[in-house]
């Protein structure tokens, strides 16, 4: 199982389901699970919509790819009929009562989600497990939840749960929590910040951390376009867009470097990079490239960073 | 702290706090950034995280004291560079002054909102007596709802908006909301407490005369028992002990929440969406807009953060060149501009479907800077594209 977090607009989804793809682009069985049903990963399987039932979706792939997603409020919900609760729970939600148990309970929500993919899991649902979590401030509380609840609740159901979900989150063949990031120093700082939560805080491994949006570095970017042999009958015009563009990717690649650097100095894991895709839109074309940037990067990573 | 010395101050005691959501606010002659940046009181920076959000807030407080106000921007979670160019790593709750432009008579101030310590001070506001405040501050049920429950950064930004607003220090405030996904929850925010109020929990354990928990009614009592075996005796305990330490303070509460409402939706404030160039961030920002629009309140300007320069050749032009200079010694160069300019007409379609969504305001444009922004001349860059004339 592998949990994807990242900041918003990191593209975490995007990767989540390049996951997916790759997984059953190998002939693996793979579930995209979404957290929270916002469906974005929907247009990237080429699906209208991710509903709570799992759906089938690229049936091009060797392997067998659905996707479902996991409501917080609907887990909560389930779970308190399920605990004697199944005759009021929806008059709970209705007054705002369920808002009062989950204040009350910080994480049970997030515990209970968990929960739902520890099922999926034991149950073997599919080879290959990717959730799409929410964005990182949001997974650190997921993955603490259990930990925080274990510590507050000494007995009882929930404090059953915890354990279990505990014993999934900290077990490395199980489970792996990778972070994702874009060349640019807040989301940088975040993910570090997040790393080092994920594995001190909440005990959980970590893949290895994934770069999007990585720009291609452009050879002879530095060359003098006025002095250049091939700047003879080139307009001012082209001549003074060739200088601008050249300068400006200089900068921007050697600010994505520097960031990938520090990174790389403050956070001893391996690296993966995506490509930055030009599409507006993703569709599964655009799945097809970065599962095989994805899985072009995990052949290239050194033997000892493979899980 | 009163409001007398502001003239358009909302009114202390609305009738109705729990009304809908503002108005859509009838047109007046303020039009483009500019006009927002010298006459409204209040602006609001929303949008998706990531965009650069803060970057354009601040770059709003510049230009608003460059132009002779008393400008306060409210941070939520800079990123370092950008403290460091405001000066934040010695700000705390309260405003700090970060620069006076020579000669305009205006002052820029910053502070980072610090949630918890403002919810606090509501608390200490509202309660009868110190003791009550502390009971209430002391109790784990408020811990959570001051640092953990969703939405209530939001609701302390608008807190502290109201706060800095009573203050009569400031001409302009600019608050950077929290990243969210939603264009109302920042609307939504003042009421967050108040939804808790009216919850049954609430209700059950500050009825008149049922002062104590053995005294509320059968049904209620079975079900708190109840709940008591599933999450846990105390939680439950802390939560009743919360909301009847909270009897007295309620319709404070619900006044201020009622006045922060007012104060965003009245004509002193205006909604700024700030998106980056990125296809997805735009595509975005058009959902956000047309959310807005649905929920009946207008954003009056957009800000696109990040965009690509202009090239003199069209992408076809770049396309040409770069295949005619392939294999030459301006290879790179050549496919460098390709690059831009294919990048630069697709952000231009997109920015100008953006432009012509009706709920959306004129569009503003701020250029990628090479080297990000990182210092006051930075943003004083930034200011000059947010007042630049079309």
């Amino acid at each position: 199982m592998l949990i994807v977090a990242g900041k918003g607009g990191t593209g975490k989804t995007a990767l989540a389901a390049a996951c997916a793809t790759a997984a059953a682009r190998l002939g693996r069985s793979a579930l995209l699970v979404e957290v929270g049903g916002r469906s974005a990963a929907a247009s990237m399987l080429g699906i209208e919509a991710v509903g709570y039932e799992p759906a089938a979706a690229r049936l091009d792939l060797a392997g067998d790819l659905r996707v479902r997603s996991i409501a917080p409020d609907q887990a909560l919900i389930e779970w308190l009929g399920r605990h004697g609760f199944e005759r009021i729970v929806k008059r709970m939600a209705r007054s705002g009562l369920l808002e009062v148990i989950a204040t009350a309970t910080p994480g049970i929500k997030d515990l209970l989600v968990l929960g739902r993919i520890r099922n999926l899991e034991e149950s073997d649902a599919a080879e290959v497990i990717v959730i799409d979590a929410p964005a990182s401030g949001q997974a650190v509380g997921l993955l603490r939840a259990p930990a925080t609840i274990a510590a507050a609740a000494r007995a009882g159901v929930l404090h059953h749960q915890a354990r279990a979900a505990l014993d999934m989150l900290g077990d490395a063949r199980r489970c792996r929590v990778m972070l994702v990031t874009v060349a640019e120093e807040t989301p940088v700082n975040e993910l570090i910040e997040t790393a080092f939560a994920v594995e001190e805080e909440a005990g959980v491994a970590l893949a290895p951390v994934v770069v999007n949006a990585t720009l291609d570095e452009i050879a002879g970017l530095g060359a003098d376009v006025d002095s250049a042999e091939a700047a003879a009958g080139l307009t001012a015009a082209e001549r003074a867009d060739l200088r601008a563009a050249a300068g400006l990717r200089s900068a921007r690649w050697a600010g994505q470097e520097d960031c990938i650097a520090e990174l790389a100095r403050r956070l001893p894991l391996p690296q993966i990079r995506l490509p930055r895709l030009l599409a507006a839109e993703l569709g599964p074309a655009e799945a097809d490239l970065l599962a095989d940037a994805l899985v072009a990067g995990i052949e290239d990573l050194p033997e000892t960073a493979v899980p | 702290m009163t409001g007398s010395s502001a003239p358009d101050l909302p009114p202390p005691d609305p009738p109705d706090p729990s009304g809908s959501p503002a108005p859509p606010r009838a047109a007046d002659a303020v039009t483009g950034l500019s006009g927002l940046i010298a006459r409204r009181r209040v602006l609001v920076c929303c949008g998706a995280g990531g965009v650069g959000k803060t970057t354009v807030a601040a770059g709003l407080g510049v230009a608003a004291a460059a132009a002779g106000r008393r400008a306060v921007v409210v941070t939520i979670d800079p990123a370092r560079r950008l403290a460091d160019a405001i000066g934040i790593p010695e700000l705390g709750n309260q405003p700090a002054e970060v620069f006076r432009p020579a000669g305009s008579g205006g002052v820029l101030a910053a502070m980072m909102l610090d949630t918890k310590a403002t919810f606090d001070g509501v608390v200490n506001r509202f309660a009868a007596s110190p003791a009550q405040a502390e009971a209430i501050i002391a109790n784990p049920f408020y811990r959570n709802v001051s640092t953990t429950l969703s939405g209530t950064q939001d609701y302390m930004a608008a807190e502290k908006l109201l706060d800095l607003h009573d203050s009569g220090l400031w001409d302009l405030i600019v608050v950077d909301t929290p990243p969210t996904r939603d264009a109302l929850a920042f609307l939504e925010a003042p009421r967050l407490l108040t939804r808790l109020l009216d919850n049954p929990v609430y209700q059950m354990v500050t009825a008149p005369g049922r002062g104590a928990l053995r005294l509320v009614g059968a049904a209620a009592r079975t079900v708190l028992r109840r709940l008591s075996k599933v999450v846990g005796a105390t939680v439950v305990d802390d939560a009743v002990a919360f909301f009847r330490g909270f009897e007295g303070m309620e319709q404070g509460f619900r006044n201020r929440a009622g006045r922060a409402l007012a104060l965003l939706g009245g004509p002193g404030a205006s909604f700024v969406l700030v998106a980056s160039a990125r296809p997805d961030a735009l595509d975005e920002a058009s959902w956000f807009a047309d959310r807005a629009a649905g929920a009946g309140f207008a954003i009056d300007a957009v800000v696109v953060n990040r965009v690509s320069p202009s090239t003199r050749l069209s992408p076809a032009e770049a396309g040409e060149l770069a295949g005619r200079l392939a294999g030459t010694d301006l290879a790179g160069p050549a496919r460098a501009l390709a690059e831009l300019a294919a990048a630069g007409a697709g952000e231009q379609a997109r920015i100008s479907a953006l432009a012509g969504l009706s709920a959306a305001g004129p569009v503003t444009e701020v250029p990628q800077l090479p080297s990000g922004v990182s210092d006051l001349a930075g943003l004083q860059e930034v200011a000059g594209h947010l007042t630049a004339r079309p």
